[in-house]
């Protein structure tokens, strides 16, 4: 019997691979093989271990930005999102006693009341997304001017933020992948095993038929918004234990990995089409890639140079549309 | 009489843009302690065309429902290249700046032809092509700074004053829009880009040139932004391989291509509409200032002045009937 379930497994498992994710994981393993050419640290567990660490913090916040994707649209205001949630959860840690225990929860809220913002306008208010996170991401910056300028709030993080980001709890295994891996299965539990995430499948792929369908999009697009918002946050939470500091531009460099990420995963940046696997592949692909690109030395024009050729390689691999015909 | 009302429907956008920049501008230099100067008029306008000439590049790509991530690193990268090449003696500078303009155009060319021919979504494969401009422009520019014999006469022409009066930076913007939008627009290639941003299949059925178009709008694109780069330029004197210069630019032209009344779906709006949602977003910066107001809150202002921006555009959604109609 366990071994026809196992079949069944492996059967699943090859039905759910598509050829993006494929490439996507080939090409991980392409990189790391050029790497241990280079030198043979690339393929010990530590070096392995400590880019999964570092590709957490975008994991966690490329998990929101998937999810925004998939509904056919983008969030632009990750960059001051991501900085919201650091510099809020260092500031509470300032209030005290009390203040060390919300300082994370707190964080992750400032993110989802953007994130509600931005539903919001998306999603009732008919703002096409590009326009209403764009102008989120200016007042969450303005917000954040004034809050750093005219309150002079704490930026160092709490014990607790510190401990998430870099501290280990079991065998080794950073606490911020164990946290990415939570991230991840909920979201993998959310987006495949609920009404909520096959809803979002649902609008990302032609909305009217959602509403028609009798499902309430405006709500769904409200949620996963408000996600998305809460996810960014919580990753500028994690950022902000890491660096054991919030500062303003600290989510500028996390925009574009995500939006990559996702694409590189697989995802349709039209919506409807895309799996988490993809987005842990495009994640971790992305941030081998800068890791080997500044372990080879190599100076930051040539870095974004080849950063960019080979988002665009990749994407003429499998991102490209059907004809016009 | 009806000839009037068309064209009257078809350019309400700029209008309205137009008159809410003026009231605007009105407002900004009634309370400028120095009045009504050419001087205020000239700062205010040569920050003002900068961002200008990066949004009528956006306009080009928006019309036609696309998205062009990457204005700002071509913005950036011809800042560098021309810091480097318009330099020596007006022979030289004049190569300078012709070499500078087919550099961006080239770019945007490059960002057609991974639209067209990679069949790639334009906001995936202009962000991706924005980080290699922007590579470029670190690779020649690791270190901000400017050419020795820098031809700055050359430059102040454009930055000064036309008969003591006019800014001359105003009267180049002017010049461009009629030399490049002007003829764009009321060309076949121009009408199907507004096709192809209303209906890019039923410009494909009516046989119009949409590849033609689509590789046109995005070379005038890198054009125009290389224009802004190289006035960026005239301003300086140097330039600066800056990724949050970049990136602003690309955010900000967005901003004003929507106050200037430019429809982010395509196939309506104009880049003088662009140029206006330009000007009023910088002179929302500057209205700041002149009612002395701690330069803390301009960001936040400015940011809450886009919010209430957009979501005026969004009140035809109370006066849907058919809640259908709200999911296109």
């Amino acid at each position: 019997m366990s071994e026809n379930a196992e079949k069944g497994f492996a059967d699943a498992i090859k039905r759910r691979i598509d050829p993006p994710v494929a490439i996507a994981f080939a090409c991980i393993i392409v990189m790391l093989l050029f790497g241990s050419l280079y030198s043979s640290s690339f393929l010990s567990p530590e070096y392995l271990l400590q880019q999964l660490k570092v590709a957490s913090f975008l994991g966690v916040i490329a998990t929101g930005t998937m999810i925004v994707i998939l509904l056919g649209q983008i969030d632009l205001s990750i960059p001051w999102v991501v900085a919201v949630g650091g510099m809020m959860s260092t500031a509470a840690t300032g209030w005290g006693p009390v203040g060390h225990v919300i300082a994370i929860p707190f964080g992750i809220a400032c993110g989802v009341a953007l994130g509600l913002v931005n539903g919001f306008g998306v999603a009732y208010l008919r703002i096409p997304s590009m326009i209403i996170t764009l102008a989120v991401n200016a007042v969450a910056q303005g917000l954040m001017v004034v809050h750093t300028g005219g309150f002079s709030p704490q930026d160092s993080s709490s014990p607790a933020m510190r401990a998430l980001a870099t501290g280990e709890l079991f065998f080794g295994l950073p606490n911020a992948l164990i946290v990415w891996a939570v991230v991840g299965a909920g979201a993998i539990f959310l987006l495949n095993r609920t009404t909520f995430g096959r809803a979002v499948y649902g609008i990302g792929n032609r909305e009217r038929a959602a509403y028609l369908s009798g499902i309430d999009t405006q709500r769904v697009v409200l949620i996963a918004f408000a996600l998305a918002g809460g996810l960014s946050a919580f990753g500028g939470v994690l950022l902000a234990g890491y660096a054991s500091k919030a500062a303003q531009a600290m989510g500028d460099p996390y925009l574009l990995p995500a939006i990559a990420g996702v694409v590189l995963g697989g995802a349709s940046i039209l919506g409807g089409r895309g799996s988490y696997f993809g987005t842990v592949a495009g994640v971790i692909l992305i941030t081998l890639l800068q890791s080997i690109l500044s372990v080879v030395q190599m100076p930051e024009a040539g870095r974004q140079i080849t950063y960019g050729i080979v988002i665009v390689a990749m994407l003429l691999l499998y991102g490209r549309e059907s004809r016009t015909r | 009489m009806r000839e009037w009302r068309f064209w009257l429907a078809e350019n309400r956008s700029t209008l309205v843009a137009f008159t809410i920049f003026i009231v605007m501008f009105w407002i900004y230099v009634a309370n400028h302690p120095a009045g009504f100067t050419a001087n205020v008029v000239q700062t205010a306008a040569n920050k003002g065309v900068l961002l200008a000439l990066v949004a009528m590049a956006q306009t080009m790509v928006v019309l036609t429902a696309g998205i062009d991530l990457s204005v700002g690193m071509i913005f950036v990268l011809c800042n560098c290249l021309a810091s480097q090449l318009m330099a020596g003696d007006a022979w030289h500078t004049g190569v300078g700046l012709v070499l500078v303009l087919a550099a961006g155009a080239a770019c945007g060319a490059v960002n057609g032809l991974l639209v067209i021919v990679g069949r790639l979504q334009p906001i995936v494969a202009t962000i991706a092509s924005g980080a290699i401009y922007f590579g470029l422009a670190l690779w020649l520019r690791p270190d901000p700074g400017g050419a020795d014999n820098f031809n700055s006469d050359f430059a102040d022409l454009f930055t000064g004053k036309l008969f003591g009066k006019i800014p001359a930076s105003l009267a180049a913007l002017a010049a461009v829009a009629l030399v490049v939008w002007v003829p764009f627009s009321r060309s076949a290639i121009g009408r199907t880009a507004y096709a192809v941003g209303s209906s890019e299949l039923s410009a494909y059925m009516s046989g119009a040139p949409v590849r033609a178009a689509k590789l046109v709008v995005y070379t005038l694109a890198g054009l125009l932004a290389a224009l802004g780069g190289v006035f960026l330029t005239f301003l300086t004197y140097s330039g600066e391989a800056s990724a949050g210069n970049g990136g602003n630019y690309t955010l900000f032209s967005i901003a004003a291509v929507v106050l200037g009344g430019v429809s982010l779906f395509g196939g309506s709006g104009s880049a003088i509409g662009a140029i206006f949602g330009a000007l009023m977003f910088r002179t929302i910066g500057d209205l700041l200032f002149v009612f002395n107001l701690d330069p803390l809150w301009q960001p936040l202002f400015q940011g809450l002045v886009l919010l209430a921006a957009v979501c005026v555009g969004s009140a035809r959604v109370f006066q849907v009937r058919n809640r259908l109609e709200l999911f296109p």
